[in-house]
């Protein structure tokens, strides 16, 4: 079944899963991939690519091929981790709105409302500000900023499979509130969660990359893929192409992501019509 | 009927008063939250008792907690928000000229902008499964994929240094006569409609789809009326308001997305200093440049959704 799924699948979701393969692959076995360690001097600062150096050098003469496989374990690490908070909290918060309902559900709602009424990177900016850039501090931040988005989704599919009479069965049999979010709704709203944590991840993994970029996200010496484009800008107006690399690794992985979420919504929706 | 629209409006309005209240509270009790005193946090431990002790009389943080609050609001309602920590500056000061930068370079970017990506939407509905609509949505697709500042890196090594048509660093001051400042902001302005665009060309596409799968516009391909027409008589007016929906939205989104972008290019605005004063923990200068941007923010949602009240006839109907 997953093999035949696979042949059917189209180019671009075929691209996505190589992408995301190869980061995973950098990810997991950076410390046996690399040829340097993480932190470790190896040559002049921004040299050009060659045998030595795959992809040159950064601007304190480390192995840019080497931070770039650390980069991949620390960013999409933290980016995962902050991912599943936000669901864990954004899920459970709104499917407990969409089954209580009543004055938890307006409660929940309005302040939610509230929230999104707020830019998230200003917010994100001002809480920084105030409780420093401890990687802590960063991974609750963005998991509670985010778990607003996913409590909305999480919320409306909810409520459209509330209504349903298994959900009212189960209700009559006694049943309480866990085991029904758990055993009935859960596995109901399945499909358009899964799109949307590979949405979530991507937005939390733009977002991680932006604070790094801007110094405020994960602190040097670690690597990381928004703070190397931080450091390495100068570069740029010598015509020296490093910051590109951390920055495309971005994109890419991105856009692996956002291409297998799209043939997995087009997927679902044509099971369901 | 009217006085349901007019209610509608007024609650919309009201609970976007109601934000920047709640917004304010939470500034301030997230700075109350701090962790031991904020003066001795910003002075540091070398700081002998009297100057934590002159430095709290300054912050006013010898009164009660919300005494200190209504007057900090009342201040910021007349426009007074403080010196700042780390140069003593007047804050007034400080953002007036740096917000003005900020809403220039991000109404120039908006005034090319939004008829180039309404164009490119119409087009990509009007031909849709083209090789053009096919384009344009693999080109969406990377634009919102891709970190702003991987677009402005891209735009600099190749118009500033390779062919060295613009320059790298977007510096204006306030003497510079205009068509200087316009030639100044020209990468930003290029970085922030790619990433903009992208967003009202799906949305734009998505909305006259919408619009052309109801009845009325078979009925008029029924009649024999060619397809531009039935797009820009028919599909368009009843998609208007969606499309003014998106635009305002992504306004909203461009004030407070400058950020990253000013920072690339060392644009004096107002997210600049907000990322700098962060950084310094310049607290009232976060505050006060947050508060700036949230307000902005807010009121450009706020309007959004009154246009859409306003010109969705479903919710002008008593129900």
């Amino acid at each position: 079944m997953p093999l035949k799924l696979l042949r059917k699948s189209p180019w671009s979701a075929r691209l996505g899963m190589i992408i995301i393969l190869i980061n995973l692959v950098a990810a997991i076995f950076a410390p046996a991939l690399s040829p340097y360690g993480e932190t470790e001097t190896a040559g002049d600062v921004w040299m050009p690519a060659g045998k030595d150096h795959l992809m040159g050098t950064d601007q304190l003469g480390r192995d840019l091929f080497t931070r770039l496989l650390y980069g991949a374990r620390n960013t999409i690490s933290i980016a995962l981790v902050i991912t599943f908070l936000s669901f864990g909290m954004g899920v459970s918060l709104g499917f407990l709105a969409a089954t209580l309902k009543g004055w938890i559900d307006q409660l929940l709602s309005r302040c939610i409302d509230i929230i999104m009424a707020f830019p998230t990177l200003i917010f994100a900016l001002m809480v920084l500000s105030i409780v420093g850039t401890s990687i802590t501090a960063l991974i609750f931040v963005i998991a509670i900023l985010d778990s607003t988005r996913v409590f909305r989704i999480a919320r409306a599919v909810a409520m459209d499979v509330e209504i349903m009479e298994y959900v009212e069965a189960a209700r009559l049999r006694g049943e309480g509130i866990w085991w029904i979010m758990r055993h009935e709704i859960l596995p109901n709203t399945m499909p358009p969660l899964v799109a949307e944590f590979g949405l979530r991840f991507c937005f939390v993994f733009l977002f991680i990359s932006a604070l790094s970029f801007l110094g405020l996200g994960l602190q040097p010496p670690t690597a990381d893929w928004g703070s190397m484009v931080r450091e390495n800008a100068a570069a740029i107006t010598f015509g020296i192409t490093t910051p590109l690399y951390p920055a495309a690794a971005i994109a890419m992985l991105t856009i692996g992501v956002n291409m297998i979420v799209d043939w997995f919504l087009q997927r679902t929706s044509r099971i369901r019509a | 009927m009217k006085t349901q629209l007019t209610s509608m409006v007024m609650r919309r309005i009201s609970f976007g008063f109601l934000t920047i209240l709640v917004i304010t509270v939470l500034i301030f009790v997230g700075v109350e939250a701090l962790p031991g005193d904020l003066a001795e946090a910003i002075l540091g431990q070398t700081a002998t008792p009297e100057t934590v002790e002159a430095f709290r009389k300054e912050l006013k943080l010898d009164l009660p907690p919300h005494v200190r609050y209504f007057s900090w609001l009342g201040d910021f309602l007349t426009g007074d928000f403080g010196n700042s920590l780390a140069t003593g500056n007047d804050i007034r000061e400080m953002i007036t000229w740096r917000f003005a930068n900020t809403l220039f370079l991000g109404a120039a970017a908006a005034s090319i902008t939004v008829p180039f990506a309404l164009f490119l939407g119409i087009m990509a509905a009007l031909y849709r499964e083209s090789v053009f609509d096919k384009a344009i949505s693999i080109f969406t697709l990377a634009a919102i994929s891709f970190p702003e500042f991987f677009v402005a890196y891209i735009l600099i090594l190749f118009f500033s240094v390779k062919l060295s048509l613009f320059p790298s660093v977007a510096m204006i001051t306030a003497e510079m006569p205009l068509a200087q400042k316009i030639y100044s902001i020209i990468l930003p302005c290029i970085t922030l409609m790619l990433v903009v665009m992208a967003h009202i060309v799906r949305m734009t596409r998505a909305a006259i789809l919408n619009v052309m799968s109801s009845r009325f516009i078979e009925m008029a391909r029924l009649k024999g009326i060619n397809r531009a027409n039935i797009i820009v008589k028919h599909a368009l007016p009843n998609a208007l308001a969606p499309v003014i929906n998106v635009i305002i939205l992504n306004l909203a989104w461009l004030v407070v997305g400058v950020v990253i972008i000013e920072v690339v290019f060392a644009y004096p605005g107002l997210g600049q200093l907000m990322v700098d004063s962060v950084s310094k923990r310049d607290i009232p200068v976060v505050q006060a440049a947050g508060m700036v941007f949230a307000v902005t923010y807010v009121s450009l949602n706020l309007l959004a959704d009154v246009l859409s009240i306003l010109s969705n006839p479903k919710l002008r109907s008593p129900r």
